[in-house]
């Protein structure tokens, strides 16, 4: 059988700083009909691009400048505008990482949907309107008659995600390109949406490149792997060869992250006073309550973690802690005494003990402030120090969180990358040397190298130096990894807490179970074996949603 | 009429033509490939266009009536004007990438041939104005016994080699007074802009930090402000302030920077919220509340230095707002007061020679002198701001 999709000797450059770069430097790339390709790597490592490239396009200021990109029997890079306008669209579709910011958010989902088939003459807008709720009940998503009269805010994330992969199919393609489709979901819309995609790309044998920087998600996904870094193949082999006895070593360290296990500490001593204590708090905006009773203990140089869906509430707990959103009812603890509930009523002190680390380092950082007046701000402000001694403390900090303070001392945030930002943040947390850490969602913008490293040093650092942390996060694979205790929760309750093993072993409550059950693991056959669990028709926003 | 119809024909079938002739030479290359027909219609557009216009520019220019053909003559000022300017932008913009520290070599080879002339143009009108009692070659309320000598010089067409750019209509040096209005029309300008910007936009910032009825106040008596169109409302002001100021001793030019600072205000007020507003919800800023800090380091230390990039493009526009405001104003009566040299005044004043245009071209150039003086400085500002701008908008993607 010939290639659908052959890509020889990519090479492929960014323009920056007036020069051509290299972005890829020479990829090859088969594809037959019916084939699923995973592209992994860590960001950077040009998946995108390549995926891009695939339909015979670049970003602004990007040039293939050597290679060939042959679509069924089409030279793609030398095509015309007028041949490519016939081919996308109608023959490759492309699936965006967020369809949020992708669907056009003044017209209804199915008018989106019919715009390509009707402008590319494959059928009339009835025909594909009638299609398109054919595709809406076969991608399981709620209400198929009715879902795609919707507009696209009317529309949860994980469902905007499966209708544009329906807006995919409507022309029947013989090739799709899926950019990171379920990285920005929660676990368990993740698994509706990755069992959907499947199905339906077994069923009209349709080609995929899969994009994806997880691993988990990529082994249900995908007939072959290819590993990417830097612009460079490393490897690509069958999906099973590859998982079960990858050749390279940089492979082998993508497949050992998830392996980082802290040992397990000795139980709390009874009667131990927690550093931090959540009592009874329920906490509103507005007049609408989205946190009721919530309850919790934080011990010194424990660690706990609390996870849920988005809109759990677990960043709001941290604004109650914090003291941005003071709580309705309720009392917040530290130390045994009891906090002013409004952080502007904290004193110097109260306000140093507990610091926070954010998800998004990028806007957690002041872009204009160099890192040493970022670390050295908190230093100042709390301990008065000035010139050489502050000098100094900052550069102990930075020795603390692994950079080079000479290199870094005067670089801007915008100079460093995103593991190196995020380790800024924990410097400017330690500054203040406090007791009590808050860490929202801090790996989960990180790529799986650079986020195992953040959380050794937030390891190394609790060790050291007897910090307490709340760790947010929605990853269950890193809850494993850092937690002693662990809080789930859901739609603003706690709804189980306890030791890391006591929440992790069975019998759990139901929600813990279907949060555990959810996270994807690194076997291919693990999305089967769980569907037929769940059993295949339970697996839609009904069961999931109402549980 | 035909002659119309038949230019619009030719120019659609050229564009036609021009297309399918590039194709063939060039063997299909892209470029041709997938021209759009109105891409090539505009090129030959563009083409033909160029084409009148060198012939237009070597038309004589005198009529075989004896008049001067004044489009011809103006046009091609104008040409001459724009060639001197680029080769000046250009030599500029060589020497700054020549001379100088690394740093401002660098922002010099990175700039367009338009920012250059932007950056000339600022530069040159504030040596002038800094400088206007050294260069000047009179007083700005000399009055000379030659009232209404015609620029350019050459006593056969009215003019005299003592005043290169004529006389007004009591006998004042033009050059003096258009070197003098830089110090008085630009001074007053920048200084207006300045204070406007200190008002607005730190009640800007406070009102994003701050939020609740403070910003409701604040913003709902800026919509009050502009709601009155600004003009009339500077005109109804300085009428008040022209009888405080006879009875308080206070020059009315005092009272005219204050009340458009305050009119220009919120216009910046409205910008500085709505920046602050984007910047006050960042994560970092958060970090910096949580630590206790006060309101001081978090406007001038957190936001401001993030806000820098728009508002320093506003300040270029608002600059040239106030500056049109301040001449219209003073073109007006109400502005800035004789025997002070000030550029809308010169145009109110010298307006009538105007109607001499197709007569006497160099006699119409009286009034044109300071509004060109005028323009060339709000174009000038423009071009920086647009590349500052450009930029800007640049670091962020």
């Amino acid at each position: 059988m010939s290639n659908l999709l052959t890509i020889k000797g990519l090479k492929i450059q960014g323009r920056s700083d007036e020069a051509w770069n290299p972005i890829i430097n020479g990829v090859d790339l088969e594809l037959k009909k019916g084939e699923v390709l995973g592209l992994i790597g860590e960001s950077g490592a040009g998946k995108s691009t390549i995926g891009l490239a695939a339909m015979g396009y670049t970003r602004d200021g990007v040039r293939i400048s050597d290679g060939s990109v042959e679509f069924d029997g089409i030279d793609l890079i030398g095509a015309s505008a007028a041949v490519k306008r016939g081919l996308l669209g109608k023959r490759i579709a492309y699936v965006a990482q967020s369809a949020a910011a992708s669907f056009n958010p003044a017209h209804k989902l199915i008018d989106q949907h019919t715009e390509a088939p009707v402008q590319h003459g494959v059928s009339a807008r009835s025909e594909s309107t009638k299609d398109g709720i054919e595709l809406y009940r076969k991608l399981r998503l709620p209400n198929p008659d009715e879902i795609g009269f919707r507009y696209p805010h009317q529309v949860s994330g994980g469902q905007l995600q499966r209708a544009m992969t329906a807006m995919a199919m409507s022309c029947r393609p013989d090739l799709i390109i899926f950019d990171e489709p379920t990285t920005a979901l929660d676990v368990t819309t993740q698994i509706e949406v990755l069992a959907s995609i499947r199905e339906i790309v077994e069923e009209f044998d349709t080609a995929a490149i899969y994009i994806t920087h997880d691993l988990a998600v990529v082994a249900q996904m995908a007939d072959k792997i290819k590993v990417l870094l830097r612009g460079d193949e490393v490897e690509e082999a069958d999906t099973r060869t590859m998982l079960s006895a990858p050749k390279k070593d940089y492979t082998k360290s993508l497949w050992a992250v998830r392996e980082f296990q802290r040992p397990e500490k000795a139980p709390i001593a009874d009667g131990s006073v927690p550093v931090v204590s959540v009592r009874g708090v329920t906490a509103a905006y507005g007049t609408t309550d989205v946190l009721h009773d919530v309850s919790f203990d934080i011990h010194a140089g424990r660690t706990v973690a609390v996870v849920g869906e988005s809109g759990s509430g677990k960043s709001t707990t941290a604004r109650c802690i914090t003291g941005l959103l003071p709580p309705r009812m309720g009392e917040i603890a530290f130390d045994g005494q009891p906090l002013p509930l409004d952080y502007r009523k904290r004193t110097k002190d109260q306000l140093r003990q507990a610091q926070m680390i954010y998800q998004i380092a990028d806007t957690a950082l002041n872009p204009r402030q160099t890192i040493g007046q970022i670390i050295g701000r908190p230093v100042e402000f709390y301990s008065g120090l000035k010139g050489v001694k502050k000098r100094e403390r900052v550069n102990e900090l930075l020795d603390q969180i692994e950079l080079e303070p000479s290199k870094y001392f005067n670089r801007l945030p915008s100079e460093l990358s995103g593991g190196q930002k995020q380790r800024i943040g924990i410097a400017r947390a330690l500054a203040a040397e406090p007791k009590f850490i808050i860490c929202d969602e801090v790996t989960s913008a990180l790529d799986q190298l650079v986020a195992e490293g953040i959380l050794r040093l937030l390891a190394d650092l609790q060790d050291k130096l007897g910090l307490s942390y709340m760790f947010i996060t929605h990853d269950l694979a890193t809850v494993k990894s850092i937690a002693d205790e662990v809080v789930v929760m859901k739609d603003g309750k706690v709804v189980e807490q306890g030791p890391k093993t006591q929440v992790f072993t069975p019998p759990h409550h139901a929600y813990t179970d279907l949060l555990l059950s959810s996270v994807p693991e690194m076997d291919p056959d693990w999305l089967n074996n769980l569907l037929t669990e769940r059993g295949v028709d339970n697996i839609g926003d009904a069961a999931v949603g109402k549980m | 009429m035909t002659g119309f119809v038949v230019v619009i024909v030719v120019l659609f079938g050229g564009a036609f033509a021009f297309r399918l002739a590039g194709q063939t030479l060039t063997s299909n290359a892209p470029k041709f490939r997938d021209m759009s027909y109105g891409g090539a219609f505009g090129y030959v557009l563009a083409a033909a266009l160029f084409i009148w216009a060198v012939w237009f520019y070597f038309q004589p220019k005198v009529l075989d009536t004896g008049f001067p053909n004044a489009g011809v003559v103006f046009f091609r000022w104008a040409v001459q004007g724009l060639i001197i300017a680029s080769i000046a932008a250009f030599l500029f913009r060589l020497f700054g990438q020549l001379v100088g520290t690394a740093g401002t070599r660098k922002l010099f080879r990175s700039m367009p041939l338009t920012a250059a002339f932007g950056v000339l143009v600022i530069l040159t009108y504030a040596f002038v104005a800094v400088f206007a009692g050294a260069i000047a070659p009179h007083g700005q309320a000399e009055i000379f016994s030659a009232a209404n000598v015609v620029a350019g010089g050459d006593p056969a067409l009215g003019g005299d080699p003592a005043f290169p750019l004529g006389t007004d209509q009591i006998g004042r040096d033009i050059l003096s007074r258009l070197i003098y209005g830089a110090q008085n029309t630009v001074g007053i300008a920048f200084v207006t802009t300045c204070l406007a910007f200190f008002v607005g936009g730190s009640l800007g910032f406070l009102a994003a930090t701050l939020r609740g009825w403070l910003d409701q106040l604040l913003s709902r008596g800026v919509d009050v402000l502009m709601a009155i169109p600004s003009l009339i409302f500077a005109l109804l002001l300085m009428t008040i302030a022209s009888v405080w100021a006879a009875e308080l001793g206070v020059p009315l030019t005092i009272f005219m920077i204050f009340i458009i600072a305050l009119i220009d205000s919120t216009r910046v007020y409205r910008l500085a919220r709505a920046v602050g507003q984007n910047i006050v919800v960042m994560d970092y800023i958060e970090a910096a509340k949580l630590r206790g800090e006060g309101l001081g380091y978090l406007v001038f230390k957190e936001i401001l230095p993030n806000a820098m990039a728009p508002l320093l493009a506003e300040f270029g526009l608002r600059f040239c707002f106030v500056f049109l405001t301040i001449a219209s104003l003073s073109f007006l009566g109400v502005g800035i007061q004789p025997p002070l040299a000030d550029w809308g005044t010169m145009v109110r004043d010298l307006a009538p020679f105007i109607n001499f245009a197709a007569f006497a071209p160099t006699a119409a150039v009286a009034p044109l002198l300071a509004a060109g003086a005028i323009a060339l400085l709000t174009v000038g500002v423009n071009f920086v701001v647009d590349w500052m701008l450009h930029k800007s908008s640049g670091l962020k993607e």
